[in-house]
């Protein structure tokens, strides 16, 4: 039994979680990298989303801007769940789910790390576009600046409370629809504590309390849905 | 070093087998066989800490050891009826992906020799996507050979291999149990191996 080594011992260490999410980061933007356009589908989709709006309702100054924060934070609370089916569906059809689940590698780290990556490769660019989708609603200044904020705060409270739903609905069939069904309700504080800030800019207040609030948010996400995710990622393998 | 003690597995209302119990000792190999849906996967998944068993107790190594313990799992080595690769990534880069998330670790030249052996050093740039079945296959075998773990888990090893690829199998089998591993493998098709290190489970 000599040949045959036991490797696991630093799995277990704070190293191994480090290490944990370097891996399960790091392959899931390698394989993002080698599927840029489905990347640019979703990216695609909130740009489209976002412009439809004036087009639907009226190209008023006052209305757009009022509209604004509201309209950015729904079109990017869609194109992250687009996205979000994915996150553990190729895993698991392909078998590569088990040997996650099997890993010596705290699976809460591993998991964590692809939420990570979801939200580098989806809400991030969101983020950055932001800034100029709400020019062409006429939002300046501090305003533009709040929006851009509570999304960049806001959106991985996205990706984290919808990798617990992409968990529970794997291997269900329609598990898309149910994915929006079981996320969307979830996602509605954080709707509106992230429009909220932008608004409060325009009536000439502070936007502090919104966003303090999606902080403790997204540091509540942070320490629980990775938890909760692993949770379910091994009930749908059972 | 494996024993597993009255389990049972149950699908929905239907139990698949009660009162299953087995040993599988250093340098043996246990063929579980049976028809279609009698529960040879569900009791490899049962063993392998995936799947929680309706009843029953494993030990390892002497020691009880609760279900998905780590102690068992990280001993094992998993390979279920899919080859786990990610259609974007070469050969190369799925089998370095298995094995360092599996904590092995795995030096260029540890990779290079693993998949000369499966006979797939040509193709190892080559993306995943572009690999007949046989050849993901080989993919998984190598992993085997890279991570040194004691128990194999195999679930339908011989699916998809052809002769020679079935011979590898065979030899790498019979390599593992030389150096004191053991093998639990579900299959339908016979394993080339000295009669004399294995044992056999009939499900029905």
């Amino acid at each position: 039994m000599t040949a045959i080594a036991h490797t696991a011992s630093v799995t277990e260490t704070p190293f191994g979680v480090l290490a944990a999410l370097r891996w399960a980061a790091g392959r899931d933007l390698r394989l993002a990298m080698r599927s840029r356009s489905e990347l640019g589908v979703q990216l695609l989709f909130y740009v489209i989303v976002v412009s439809l709006f004036p087009l639907a309702t009226s190209p008023e100054r006052n209305l757009l801007a009022a509209m604004a924060p509201g309209v950015l934070w729904v079109a990017a609370l869609l194109a992250s769940l687009l996205s979000l089916s994915r996150l553990f569906a190729t895993d698991f059809a392909d078998g590569t789910l088990e040997q996650i689940a099997l890993s010596p590698y705290p699976l809460p780290a591993l998991v964590s790390g692809k939420i990570a990556a979801h939200w580098l490769t989806t809400g991030l660019p969101m983020v950055v576009l932001a800034p100029l989708l709400g020019m062409q609603y006429g939002l300046e200044g501090e305003a533009l600046a709040v929006i851009t904020l509570s999304l960049l705060i806001g959106s991985p409270i996205l990706s984290l409370l919808g990798a617990i739903g992409a968990a529970l609905t794997l291997g269900v069939r329609g598990g898309g629809s149910l994915l929006a069904l079981l996320v969307l309700p979830l996602c509605v504080p954080v709707l509106i504590f992230g429009a909220g800030g932008a608004d409060m800019v325009r009536a000439g207040l502070s936007a502090s309390a919104n966003l303090s609030l999606l902080v403790a948010g997204l540091l509540v996400a942070l320490v629980g849905a990775p938890f909760a995710a692993a949770a379910a990622v091994r009930i749908s393998l059972d | 070093m494996l024993e597993a003690q009255d389990l049972c597995a149950r699908r929905g209302d239907a139990t698949l087998f009660a009162g299953l119990s087995l040993r599988v000792p250093a340098s043996r190999a246990l063929i579980v066989t049976g028809a279609n849906g009698t529960g040879k996967t569900t009791l490899l998944r049962i063993l392998a800490g995936l799947t929680l068993p309706y009843a029953g107790t494993l030990r390892w190594r002497g020691e009880t050891v609760p279900p998905l313990s780590p102690k068992l799992r990280n001993d094992i080595v998993w390979s279920g009826h899919l080859a786990p690769l990610k259609d974007e990534l070469s050969a190369e880069e799925n089998l370095r992906s298995l094995v360092t998330l599996a904590g092995g670790t795995c030096d260029a030249e540890g990779v290079r020799a693993a998949l000369d052996e499966v006979a797939l050093l040509p193709q190892r740039t080559l993306p995943a996507r572009v690999l007949s079945q046989g050849q993901r296959r080989r993919i998984g075998l190598a992993r085997l050979t890279l991570l040194r773990r004691p128990l194999w888990l195999l679930d339908e090893p011989a699916t998809a291999l052809d002769a020679a690829g079935l011979q590898l199998l065979g030899t790498m089998v019979a390599r593992h149990l030389h150096e004191g591993g053991s093998v639990i493998a579900a299959t339908h098709q016979p394993l080339d191996l000295p009669a004399a290190s294995l044992d056999s489970l009939t499900l029905a």
